[in-house]
């Protein structure tokens, strides 16, 4: 029972840190934005944001990996492509590493 | 439409549109319970007890920043990195509220704060629909955003249980979470110059990753698809239609 509320206390920092930081993303949208038209270069490259460093993030797992990761990459992208549900392609990803992985791949 | 007359005007005005808030979320909410789930179960993996599991999901409310900072859970902690991080993955929340802030005008401002805290991408798409046939109500907005904070916070708690019931689940959690930000990459598709930006951001990534120790690899792979964007962009090209909406809000 006692595992269940372990705490450990830098942790709690970085949860909180990160709670301040996602939350000053949106009510700065509120605040800061009111009456100001983002357009232009400027709106490009916000817009670029989530894709592009998404896709940092994974990187080294598809990219650096294994070529069975890579793989898969490329067979979830297919999946995702074809509308499939989010559950589905995730589970198309993982499903196809294990299988790669089985055939030694 | 919204009703400022007496309270128990108000307050039927406010379930019905709540009701159908909630009627519109609905299925995003059966999504969510094992999105929340898989998410407890890597956190578990990484050592999270349930209890801070429920924390993260509770103050964080964010999936892709908090499959993220998992992904980068690792003692010691690059604290300062991953606030950064989180700030750089949610920055499209900015650009959201933005957007939003046009169609709440009519809605008190002591609730906008409430509001802002719970917006999620799904909540805003929905509410952003909701939008284009006239200006949003208070219990609407509740009733999309709002159910979705608990199954989120509550599932992802079950989670961390469960995972820690299971033992290591990290192996499968891996790629799981490499394919879930792939599908989450093509939410965000526009053509042929988000390739740009997405093979810049890769290139920059791999290059990082080989030479610069730790995760620097995620700002300085996200910051090369930022710059490939701002280059790419054509100044003359029409505009969409949020600026045209923009331009002409009250």
């Amino acid at each position: 029972m006692k595992a269940i509320f372990i705490l450990h206390w830098h942790w709690v920092l970085a949860i909180l840190g990160m709670a301040v930081a996602t939350y000053a993303t949106r009510l700065s949208g509120l605040l800061l934005m009111r009456g100001v038209v983002v357009k232009g270069r400027m709106k490009a490259a916000l817009d670029a944001m989530p894709p592009s460093v998404l896709m940092a993030v994974i990187t080294p797992t598809v990219l650096m990996t294994g070529r069975a990761q890579s793989i898969a990459a490329v067979l979830t992208a297919i999946a995702v492509i074809f509308r499939l549900p989010l559950l589905v392609t995730i589970l198309v990803g993982v499903l196809s590493v294990f299988v790669l992985q089985w055939f030694g791949v | 439409m919204v009703c400022i007359g007496g309270a128990g005007h108000l307050n039927d005005s406010f379930a019905k549109h709540f009701r159908l808030g909630l009627k519109d979320i609905s299925p995003t909410l059966l999504a969510y319970i094992p999105i929340a789930m898989l998410w407890g179960t890597m956190a578990a993996a990484k050592g999270f007890s349930p209890f801070e599991a429920f924390l993260m999901s509770f103050f964080v409310y964010a999936g892709a920043s908090q499959f993220v900072a998992i992904d980068m859970w690792v003692e010691p902690l690059p604290i300062a990195l991953m606030i950064l991080t989180a700030f750089i993955v949610n920055l499209r929340h900015l650009l959201m509220a933005a957007s939003l802030s046009r169609h709440i005008q009519n809605i008190r401002s002591i609730f906008h704060p409430f509001m802002m805290y719970i917006l999620t991408d799904e909540a805003w798409a929905i509410a952003e629909r909701k939008a284009l046939s006239g200006p949003l109500s208070l219990g609407y907005y509740l009733g999309v955003a709002a159910p979705l904070w608990p199954t989120w916070f509550v599932s992802s708690a079950v989670g961390a249980l469960l995972g820690s019931a299971l033992g290591d689940v990290a192996a499968l959690g891996d790629f799981g979470l490499a394919s879930m930000f792939i599908s989450i990459i093509a939410g965000f598709w526009k053509g042929p110059r988000t390739a740009a930006v997405i093979g810049a951001s890769a290139l920059a990534a791999v290059l990082a990753h080989f030479y610069i120790p730790g995760r620097w690899y995620i700002l300085i792979g996200g910051l090369a698809g930022v710059v490939t964007a701002a280059l790419l962009h054509v100044e003359d090209e029409i505009e969409g239609p949020e600026d045209t909406v923009a331009a002409g809000a009250p």
